[in-house]
């Protein structure tokens, strides 16, 4: 077991924590992105891609770094460490993630370097209205039609969707609602034909869409998962590599508002005192550290088996590495609130939007009793002795 | 002992049900039952239909507008008013000011101010905090400094719950700057007209515009609008502070939390079945509901204990009303978020039909965030559990 970075990764490290660590030292410049048309920096965008950050993933031959879950993690430490809103998760992790599992040679060949380059924005049109954490639970349709497909549905909440260059759905092809097979992934463009996106904020400062489909025309060449229907794993697959990343991030903004908390208690006063010297604080702030140790630890385990080729180990790895996250988060989140008193209640400040993020982070890609229930009807994570 | 509610009693909650279900606007009451920010004029318009009744202070002496109502009586109305989603009387008129100068005030200051105060045709707003002073309140270093038949009043306050709605503002100020701490302090009622008053808004983490900061510059206030004796506003605040534990369980509220989080989770489906047809999240759900019941017997015990005491010192169990009482309105906001769940990541402030439709999970994050503050205002928890370690404990 190795802990320690290598000289390549420090260096990935280094570079993505001073540029948003500079990006996002003021409130006021996040609020100026936000306030951006796309929802965040086009500038920073561009430094991402300067930085090679938006290739990490991707296979050298197709321009990208070649590098895995762990160089992914230091991104998505960073970015939560940071509180930063721009669409990593959307474009590189899940958008990204999808191509490079399911994308042929010329889908990867004619979209992956305009991603790296940062010129082209992914997102992944999967969740709908009714299928809350299921993967399965897909209604919207996609009918074959000549050499092609016609898509009809709606997408909500989908991440980055609002301004998204390319987008990824999922789409049923066969079987009923919930069913495991019959499901496909299509690219479609953003402002394709029959496409209706209604943009919005989220409550943690990045973007969404709700996206309808109308009689959407697919070509061919855009199909991902056609036929075989065999949609599922991959989704299963990317979410297990989106989880990991959310965990990091997780940690980055536990860190941070951890930091952030230690440092108040020992300012602020109250009474002629540092509020920090009542040991009810010091207690409180020591089970914070503690969270935050078990989440990180939990988040380098996501982090290992995001790739493990066994699905079975894999998705119980990740469904526990969620719950702990959770956790962690929900705990951290509501006591660095309290322990700042009426400050942690504003947007001036910034606790509330690790806070806010935090909340977020717990309620995507399954909460934490979603991922209990499906780590306890797999099992859980350890054999029962033999009788 | 009898713990049943009389024939009486029951008759009685069946009157003001009636009451707050015919009179009070559907469209205001069902904006907070989804959980929708409340316009000025939809809580003015509420407590003057309460004031019209003569309810909208049931504690107060009834020459100011109050009832004869037993405690339980009182109760039962707090309870229904919350659970029939009746937006709360103002709490800085009905609860903390109008009490204090029914105490404290001259005949003079009672004929003008409570009146407006009572059917909220003046808005008041609480000046107590400072950024220096929170829970430590006595540390506050506002001043008023008399000079030529005025007090002159410098400093700054914070986190004061919707001064921008304000007409009026009861401040805590010093006026001894050489006496130690809680002794000094007055209690002085401040128009929000008055020159030299600049309030600004503070955006809280649910997106709300709900406090202010508010800065007194050389603001110029009659001797006149003094409550109590100068230097002695500590014993209207402490008076004030005992008094906020009317209703501050919001064991009303909990439970129409509960009962719309029931609704919302019987319709919102977990795969083949409803979420609350799911055997973990019901568990969490009826947790919550037990705790609410046994803070619903203390709180009624507390009642009939309050009714014998002689004493105007708050009673130590209110502190448990208030710790318990908060936990549990938090609970409801956790559970709603998981009700919502994935949806509730959009943030759509100006929706029209925020909480309604399509939109009935927006208010779920804004409320989770917003309810963070119970735990902190009014007396934080911490404080709380301090206050029961001193009078329980004897530490
Ligand atoms: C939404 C909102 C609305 C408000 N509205 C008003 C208003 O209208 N008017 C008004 O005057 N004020 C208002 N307040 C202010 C509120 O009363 C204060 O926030 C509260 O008194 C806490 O003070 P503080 O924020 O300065 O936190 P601090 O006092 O700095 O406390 C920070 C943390 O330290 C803890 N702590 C402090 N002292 C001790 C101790 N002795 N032992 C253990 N722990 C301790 C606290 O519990 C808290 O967790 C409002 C606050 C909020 C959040």
């Amino acid at each position: 077991m190795d802990f320690d970075l290598s000289d390549d990764q420090r260096q990935i490290k280094d570079s993505v924590d001073r540029m948003l660590a500079d990006a996002y030292a003021d409130l006021k410049t996040k609020a100026a992105a936000q306030k951006e048309p796309l929802g965040f920096s086009k500038t920073l965008w561009a430094q991402y891609a300067d930085q090679g950050l938006l290739g990490i993933p991707f296979a050298e031959g197709e321009g990208g770094l070649g590098a895995g879950p762990l160089e992914t993690m230091l991104v998505m430490e960073a970015i939560g460490r940071n509180a930063a809103i721009d669409p990593y998760l959307s474009t590189v992790v899940l958008g990204g993630g999808i191509l490079r599992h399911a994308g042929s040679s010329a889908q990867k060949a004619a979209l992956i370097p305009d991603v790296i380059a940062g010129t082209r924005r992914l997102a992944l049109a999967q969740q709908e209205r009714q299928s809350r954490y299921d993967l399965a639970d897909v209604s919207t349709t996609a009918r074959a039609e000549g050499s092609g497909y016609v898509l009809n549905g709606e997408k909500m909440v989908v991440l980055g969707g609002d301004s998204a260059d390319t987008l990824i759905v999922v789409a049923r092809l066969a079987g009923a609602q919930r069913d495991r097979g019959g499901i496909g992934l299509f690219l479609v463009g953003g402002t394709a034909p029959g496409v209706k996106r209604t943009g919005y904020a989220t409550q943690d400062g990045q973007r969404a869409a709700d996206i309808t489909f109308t009689d959407v025309t697919v070509g061919a060449e855009d199909v991902l998962v056609g036929k075989s229907g065999e949609a599922l794993a991959v989704l299963e697959r990317v979410t297990d590599e989106a989880i990991a990343g959310i965990a990091a991030e997780a940690v980055g903004a536990m860190h941070a508002l951890h930091e952030l908390t230690v440092d108040y208690v020992k300012t602020r006063k109250q009474f002629g005192v540092a509020i920090g010297s009542f040991q009810v604080i010091q207690h409180r702030c020591v089970d914070m550290f503690t969270m935050l140790e078990q989440a990180r630890s939990m988040a380098y385990y996501a982090t290992m088996m995001a790739s493990d080729e066994n699905a079975t180990e894999r998705r119980r790895a990740i469904s526990a590495a969620k719950v702990q996250i959770g956790k962690s988060a929900r705990f951290i989140g509501e006591q660095a609130i309290q322990l700042h008193g009426g400050i942690g209640m504003t947007m001036e400040y910034k606790a509330g939007h690790y806070f806010k993020r935090l909340t977020m982070i717990e309620l995507q890609f399954g909460n934490t009793d979603h991922h209990l229930r499906l780590l306890a009807k797999a099992g859980g994570l350890i054999a029962p002795a033999a009788a | 002992m009898d713990l049943r509610f009389t024939p009486e009693e029951n008759a009685f909650r069946h009157e003001v049900r009636t009451f707050f279900t015919s009179e009070i606007p559907l469209a205001i009451r069902q904006k907070v039952e989804v959980g929708e920010h409340l316009a000025k004029e939809d809580m003015v318009l509420a407590q003057k239909t309460l004031a019209k009744k003569g309810w909208a202070a049931p504690h107060w002496p009834k020459e100011w507008g109050g009832t004869d109502w037993t405690p339980i009586q009182r109760h039962i109305y707090t309870e229904e008013l919350q659970a029939c989603s009746v937006p709360q009387p103002l709490a800085f008129n009905i609860s903390m000011c109008g009490p204090v100068i029914i105490a404290f005030g001259t005949e003079a200051q009672k004929k003008r101010y409570l009146k407006p105060m009572y059917d909220l045709s003046e808005w008041w707003c609480q000046g107590f905090s400072e950024p220096g002073a929170g829970s430590d309140l006595a540390s506050l270093k506002t001043t008023a400094v008399k000079k030529d038949g005025h007090y002159i009043i410098n400093g700054q306050k914070t986190w004061t719950t919707l001064a921008q709605y304000a007409d009026w503002c009861f401040v805590l100020a010093r006026t001894d700057p050489d006496a130690k701490k809680q002794l000094g302090i007055s209690f002085i009622l401040v128009d929000m007209k008055t020159p030299g008053i600049t309030v600004r808004p503070i955006q809280t983490i649910d997106g709300g515009h709900e406090v202010n900061e508010v800065f007194f510059d050389d603001v110029k206030v009659s001797l006149e609008n003094l409550v109590g004796m100068e230097n002695r506003g500590w014993d209207c605040a402490k008076y004030l502070l005992g008094n906020e534990r009317v209703g501050i369980a919001r064991i009303g509220m909990s439970k129409q939390r509960l009962s719309r989080i029931k609704q919302l989770a019987g319709k919102v489906m977990l795969g083949d079945k409803p979420l609350m047809a799911d055997e973990r999240f019901a568990e969490k759900v009826a947790a919550v509901e037990v705790e609410l019941k046994a803070l619903e017997m203390t709180q009624l015990r507390v009642l009939a204990e309050d009714a014998k005491r002689k004493s105007n010192m708050p009673n130590p169990a209110s502190s448990i009303l208030k710790i318990k009482g908060s936990e549990i309105q938090q609970a409801t906001t956790e559970l709603a978020l998981e009700v919502a769940g994935p949806l509730s990541l959009p943030f759509l402030p100006d929706e029209a039909d925020f909480g309604t439709g399509d939109h009935w999970a927006a208010p779920a994050a804004p409320a989770y965030f917003n309810f963070r503050k119970v735990s902190i205002y009014g007396g934080s928890n911490e404080i709380q559990r301090n206050i029961i370690a001193k009078a329980v404990l004897g530490f």
